[in-house]
């Protein structure tokens, strides 16, 4: 009998044992790094500049200039003038008007009320400290000695405003109302979408789960459509039917269609989808023994409803209302094309940046527009957290039981929402095959011939399909290495929670935002990746963060799915991981990664919001197309664009559809018994 | 290769694994407490223990997968403690399988072959070879969800031989399977360990597998090795009552050493060999229920010191090949003792319930145990 005496106490002390790294362990970190590294140039730093911006004022700073006068022969006296003083004997120059933004100029003979260039006066100027600056022509002066100039060349002298930190920005912000008063539209259309939205949506997804209505596989095909399109595009088609000469605009009563009520038609359209999908998720998941002891307990079905139903689907019903909510608020295209005078915060930033140059403003209203869109994200993250479980592997699915008369309610209904979203596409399609709205009704390609607008013609849809294709191709890449490193790797605890931490972020960033943002970093000289500020590239990092989140999950979700034994017995078998990675992983993963390609694809065809700061000449997009046109009157080529993303992305889908069963055909055979 | 069986009954002396004073830290919990432990060369040894023993977590060390925190781990002769899962020599199978789904049978036993200098036509003679080997040689085209739970886990088990590696670790490799399954396949296990000689170390909860399977049994609680030897080793001379209460059943019964080292139980006194207890501790006295001997009633008068007792039956259940019986004596208080009787001894005393009877606890199977500390 042997007996083993043990120390049961307490850890002995020494160092602990450090591991030895593999090749393979070397290699995920590296990538992680890389990866990492990637997620902070192209977010993090991008909305750290944003952020500092807002926070940086210019200030032309009159005391910190001196001049000095001769007479009329060129003879000095030796007086000298601070320009504080010349300024409050003429009070030229208001406190706003020393106020600028970065590129700010004041014109410096302002201050001299009897200046004229043909005089024979001569002028001295110098900078009075070592943070002055002004320039003379398009020299920069920021010495500190007097420099003689005649008048002619004076009147060329500028000064240069002095950058300072501080929350004057927001100040201004706050204290100007046709600023500030947006924040109130946003919120109020935001919350009003949510509301109409998410009922509609719920009683689409209740009447697709739970009755035995006809036609189910077509109206949940209908449902999806928007997603399609982008979300300037029902705008258009809401102006052909309410618009000032719009077909139907007797039924608004004398109300017009631009402002918060086509903003909320429209931001019905778009977000449908997304809510459905949600809500239609936690319809499916309920269990049916539920229903069966609500009967067995005589509840009427108000009772049942309310009792089983509604609570059932909670979760979804509050994670589809902070979607939409975060969708209309971020959103920028829609009330863009049909917000007419009625402004709202990312439209603001659109205007102060592309309208007024003035990106300080542009930086503060992102700031303003970030936190109610990070304040939803983060609630519904929370709220999903604690989705989990709901449904015990022991549930029995509902089936519904047929009641012609429900039955006939919920036909009846989704075929009216059905309508309106076929409705509003056909308005498109239909405006752009006439010829001339509403005077010449005859059908004509002539929308068609985009070289002849404004926008960039057939050049950006191209441009666009190439942004699809390399954003699918690229960020699948990204995206599903990323996702693998953080799920498989071993230890480096620290190095996966931030990388987790950076995966999340995208989602709470408006595009608006992060379109600003890489403005700032990226067009800035100093910044050695300043080349890629105009090319394709920058669209295609852009659009891969922007839509970075949503891909990250679904590549999680797929990777978790996987035995987590594989990596131990892969290493046992002395087989590199990128080996396990190609031969097995990726296959296995196949239909994720087919998922988050046709994501990705969509996305970047339909997206404006991020890269409507970023596109140059070469680089237009279909999707910025549609808005440049409208924005110039040319509406019915406009809506043809639309029109034409549309019918790519259905194509990009249906060959999605085809390509997948092939591939999932030949690669998955493994999955049949 | 095709070498005959060679089947060795003892183990070999060669020293192969060497673990010295490990020790496992997860934040401040301590899963394993300076655990040291020797394996031989073509030993198969079974860390067997309750869910949450750190035994998953040894093997794991071993194997490199889950780093100690301390101490060291020796595999033929050569210092492995930091080295990782890639580095070292072993073939491991786990309860899921871990068969990659997406490729077929062949494909997976190949896996390891790959990037190890062995031409195509090598690696397909070696995989057909492991085919045979586990009983399966029809089956290389199929994917593993086309096998059942048995035929995947002798395709992990080929896969990680497939090698040959020097060491053969097995965690929980029979816990997902049914029970028959279970039972054959531990002994085709045990015999493919055999012919190949390899080392191996399997991970169990299941003490029927382990005194099936073990040329040697490692039992761990809470960290610690709580006994190390031989299945009868294990079964008949348990160190203490952690292993004595885990492996096989056991009475208890509150006891005494008296003078003479004997147990006293209320009155009576017993004899009791082997245990090293001063007068007067507190100890636990323990028997097998199979270890009771029954005698007809009134056989207490013609032995002289023997431990007989005369006793109640109070319950009998028919388990098949033998009966459990519950029997109660005033002066074991409220416990009852539980002994298993042969048909054959039940038919000669002509047993039943509610009878008088009387039983011997033979002093060389009566043992005794410190005392536990009541856990917290």
């Amino acid at each position: 009998m042997s007996t083993i005496s043990s120390n049961t106490g307490t850890l002995p002390p020494g160092p602990d044992i450090k591991p030895k790294l593999s090749r393979d362990d070397l290699l995920m970190r590296g990538s992680m790094m890389v990866i990492v590294l990637y997620l902070i140039v192209t977010l993090a730093l991008p909305l750290y500049t944003m952020l500092s911006k807002s926070f940086s004022t210019y200030r032309v700073e009159l005391s910190q200039y001196e001049f000095q006068v001769s007479d009329e022969v060129g003879n000095f006296d030796g007086t000298v003038l601070t320009g504080d003083a010349l300024n409050q004997q003429t009070e030229v120059f208001t406190d706003t008007d020393l106020v600028t933004g970065s590129d700010g100029r004041l014109p410096v003979t302002g201050l001299f009320p009897d200046f004229s260039f043909r005089s024979p006066v001569m002028y001295q100027i110098r900078n009075t400290s070592d943070t002055g600056r002004f320039l003379v022509g398009s020299t920069l002066q920021d010495g500190t000695d007097w420099i003689e100039l005649d008048s002619n060349t004076f009147r060329r002298v500028q000064l240069r405003p002095v950058q300072s930190r501080g929350l004057d920005n927001f100040v201004n912000y706050f204290s100007t109302p046709a600023l500030f008063n947006s924040i109130k539209n946003s919120l109020w259309i935001s919350v009003v979408s949510t509301i109409v939205t998410v009922t509609l949506a719920f009683w689409f997804a209740y009447a697709l789960n739970r009755s035995c209505m006809r036609f189910k596989g077509v109206f949940r095909l209908i449902a999806m459509a928007p997603i399609l399109v982008p979300s300037l595009l029902p705008g258009i088609a809401l102006v052909y039917l309410f618009g000032n000469q719009g077909m139907i605009k007797e039924l608004l009563f004398g109300a017009s269609i631009y402002g918060p009520i086509g903003i909320v038609i429209g931001s019905v359209f778009f977000t449908f989808p997304h809510a459905f999908l949600i809500i239609s998720t936690a319809l499916a998941i309920s269990d049916a023994r539920l229903y069966e002891a609500a009967a067995s307990l005589r509840s009427t079905p108000w009772r049942t409803f309310w009792t089983v139903t509604v609570p059932g689907a909670r979760y979804g019903l509050i994670s589809a209302a902070f979607v939409v909510f975060n969708l209309v608020i971020t959103d920028f295209g829609l009330p863009k094309v049909i917000g007419g005078q009625f402004n709202v915060l990312a439209v603001d930033i659109y205007k102060q940046v592309i309208g007024q140059q003035n990106f300080e403003m542009g930086a503060v209203v992102s700031v303003v527009l970030v936190i109610p869109a990070i304040l939803a994200f983060a609630i519904d993250r929370m709220v999903q957290s604690k989705q989990v479980a709901l449904l015990s592997a022991r549930s029995v699915p509902y089936q519904a039981a047929p009641n012609p008369k429900a039955d006939r309610l919920f036909l009846i209904y989704c075929s009216l929402i059905g309508l309106f979203i076929v409705g509003l596409l056909a308005v498109c399609q239909f405006a752009a095959l006439i010829k001339f709205w509403p005077y010449d009704l005859s059908l004509s390609l002539r929308n068609y011939q985009f070289d002849k607008m404004d926008g960039g013609g057939w050049g950006s849809y191209f441009n666009s399909i190439r942004l699809a294709l390399l954003t699918a191709v690229i960020g699948t890449t990204v995206v599903f290495f990323g996702a693998y490193l953080v799920e498989k790797s071993q230890g480096f605890r620290t190095g996966r929670s931030i990388f987790q931490m950076f995966a999340m972020l995208p989602m709470a960033i408006p595009g608006m935002v992060l379109g600003l943002s890489y403005i700032f970093f990226f067009n800035n000289p100093s910044n050695p990746l300043n080349g890629i500020y105009g090319t394709m590239a920058i669209l295609v990092i852009c659009t891969v963060t922007h839509f970075y989140t949503v891909s990250h999950l679904t590549a999680v979700t797929a990777l978790k799915q996987m035995d987590r034994e594989f990596e131990s017995v892969s290493a046992s078998l002395k087989q590199p991981t990128m080996k396990l990675f190609a031969r097995v992983t990726v296959p296995v993963c196949l239909p994720a990664v087919l998922d988050i390609s046709i994501y990705l694809f969509v996305n970047a065809m339909t997206t404006v919001s991020a890269v409507v700061f970023l596109y140059s000449p070469k680089t237009t997009l279909a999707s910025i197309a549609v808005l440049n046109m409208d924005d110039a009157g040319d509406i019915a080529p406009a809506a043809a664009m639309g029109m034409m993303i549309f019918y790519t992305n259905a194509a990009a889908r249906i060959i999605h559809l085809i390509a997948s069963k092939g591939i999932l055909k030949r690669t998955q055979a493994w999955r049949s018994r | 290769m095709r070498t005959s069986p060679v089947l060795q009954k003892t183990p070999p002396g060669e020293l192969y694994l060497s673990i010295q004073n490990l020790w496992k830290a997860f934040g401040s919990f301590l899963a394993l407490k300076d655990i040291s432990l020797e394996i031989n060369e073509g030993e198969f040894v079974c860390f067997l223990g309750p869910s949450g023993c750190g035994k998953t977590t040894l093997l794991r060390a071993i194997a490199g997968l889950d780093l100690q925190t301390k101490g060291t781990v020796m595999q033929d002769g050569m210092d492995v403690s930091n080295l990782p899962p890639s580095e070292r020599d072993f073939g491991i199978v786990f309860q899921s399988y871990a068969l990659f789904p997406n490729l077929t049978i062949e494909k997976n036993i190949a896996f390891g072959l790959e990037n190890s200098g062995r031409t195509k036509s090598e690696i397909a003679v070696r995989v057909n070879e492991l085919l045979h080997l586990v009983g399966l040689p029809d089956q290389g085209k199929k994917y593993p969800a086309q096998l059942s739970g048995g035929q995947q886990q002798r395709i992990a088990l080929a896969r990680a031989i497939a090698s040959k590696p020097g060491l053969l670790l097995l965690d929980e490799p029979l816990s997902a399977l049914d029970a028959k399954v279970r039972v054959h396949l531990r002994h085709e296990i045990k015999e493919l360990q055999r012919k190949l000689g390899v080392t191996t170390v399997m991970v169990t909860h299941d003490q029927e597998e382990a005194l099936a399977m073990a040329d040697r049994i490692v039992v761990m609680n809470h960290g610690v090795i709580e006994q190390v030897g031989s299945p009868t080793e294990i079964y008949r001379e348990p160190a203490n009552l952690f292993v004595a209460d885990f492996i096989g059943e056991m009475n208890q019964i509150q006891s005494q050493v008296t003078k003479g080292g004997r147990l006293s139980v209320g009155e009576k006194t017993f004899a009791c060999l082997g245990h090293q207890f001063n007068d007067g501790t507190p100890v636990v006295a323990a028997i097998r229920p199979e270890d009771v001997i029954p005698h007809e009633a009134g056989y207490l008068d013609t032995g002289g010191n023997r431990n007989c007792i005369e006793v109640t039956l109070v319950e009998m259940e028919f388990l098949g090949s033998f009966w459990r019986c519950r029997l109660s004596n005033e002066r074991f208080g409220s416990s009852e003792l539980i002994a298993d009787f042969s048909i054959n001894a039940v038919r000669r005393l002509e047993l039943e319930e509610g009878r008088t009877m009387v039983i011997e606890l033979p002093e060389n199977r009566l043992m005794a145990f410190d005392v536990p500390e009541t856990e917290a």
